[in-house]
């Protein structure tokens, strides 16, 4: 079992065996490969990358994706569009950019200190992955009694255990930087 | 982030006449409820992106969670686009409208 993320003296520590930090790993690998749809082409445009594309952007298909880039105005299709059009390859450029951070930060696991800069990227990029993950699993707020009562040959089950070990990381991380604040 | 640059344009291309009678009225930025984001999460992107202090972080937190949503910022439609886009990037779900 991992340590939880720690504040220490020179930075955010946190240490994982090398079975954590290769799940790990993989699960931002699949973060990057879901977000990396082909917007990132725009960074080959100059023009396109300075004022978004001009296509209109609908909400994604993907419930995973839409809930990471939820529409901006609710009863204003058209301005949702819009602000897609201006944001979402940014947005993503920057969570695909976090995920493959935390992922390389990682190496082969053992203990990782943290500078304050990687701690944020490392919070934003884990919140990702269980928002991901928690949309896959349609988890409610009551999501420990649904989750805890499956039987453990479950494949959700499994699931549910990677996600709650991502909240528990989660958590920690955000106690430990709770203490700069 | 490319904030700046990429909000920016949204305001050049909308069409004056509508927008001339709302001008001094304000936009506001609405979190709401989600079973994934954690409380003390939710509470420490209140204070770290919005400086409020951890009081008056909670109690938005608690509205979100509590109420279903919570307005946690107000001003022009440009900032409230900016908050919005900052609050999505947190991984917060974000809206913005204006106030009736």
């Amino acid at each position: 079992m991992s340590s939880a993320f720690q504040h220490t003296r020179g930075g955010v520590a946190v240490r994982f065996d090398a079975a954590e930090a290769a799940l790990l790993r993989k699960l931002f690998g699949e973060l990057v490969e879901l977000l990396d749809d082909g917007a990132g082409d725009a960074d080959d445009d100059p023009l396109t990358s300075a004022v978004g594309t001009f296509e209109p952007r609908s909400t994604p298909d993907d419930p995973a994706v839409a809930r990471l880039f939820p529409d901006a105005y609710r009863d204003d299709e058209e301005a949702a569009s819009d602000f897609r059009r201006y944001t979402e390859s940014d947005l993503r450029s920057g969570k695909i950019d976090a995920a493959r951070v935390a992922a390389e930060s990682l190496g082969d696991g053992g203990r990782l200190v943290l500078t304050a800069e990687q701690a944020q990227t490392w919070l934003t990029a884990l919140n990702d992955l269980r928002l991901t993950l928690g949309t896959r699993l349609s988890v409610t707020e009551d999501h420990e009694q649904v989750f805890g009562a499956l039987p453990d040959d479950d494949p959700r089950k499994q699931l549910w255990y990677v996600y709650d070990w991502l909240s528990y990381l989660q958590q920690s991380l955000v106690e430990a930087l709770a203490h700069d604040l | 982030m490319g904030v700046e640059m990429s909000v920016a344009p949204v305001e050049v291309e909308r069409p004056a006449s509508d927008e001339d009678v709302r001008l001094d009225m304000p936009w506001v930025t609405i979190v709401w409820n989600d079973p994934v984001n954690l409380m003390s999460y939710v509470t420490y992107v209140f204070q770290s992106y919005f400086g409020y202090a951890k009081d008056q972080a909670e109690k938005l937190m608690l509205d979100v969670h509590l109420k279903g949503k919570a307005v946690v910022s107000s001003g022009t439609r440009e900032e409230m686009e900016r908050d919005v886009n900052a609050m999505h990037a947190y991984g917060l779900w974000a809206t913005l409208e204006h106030q009736s």
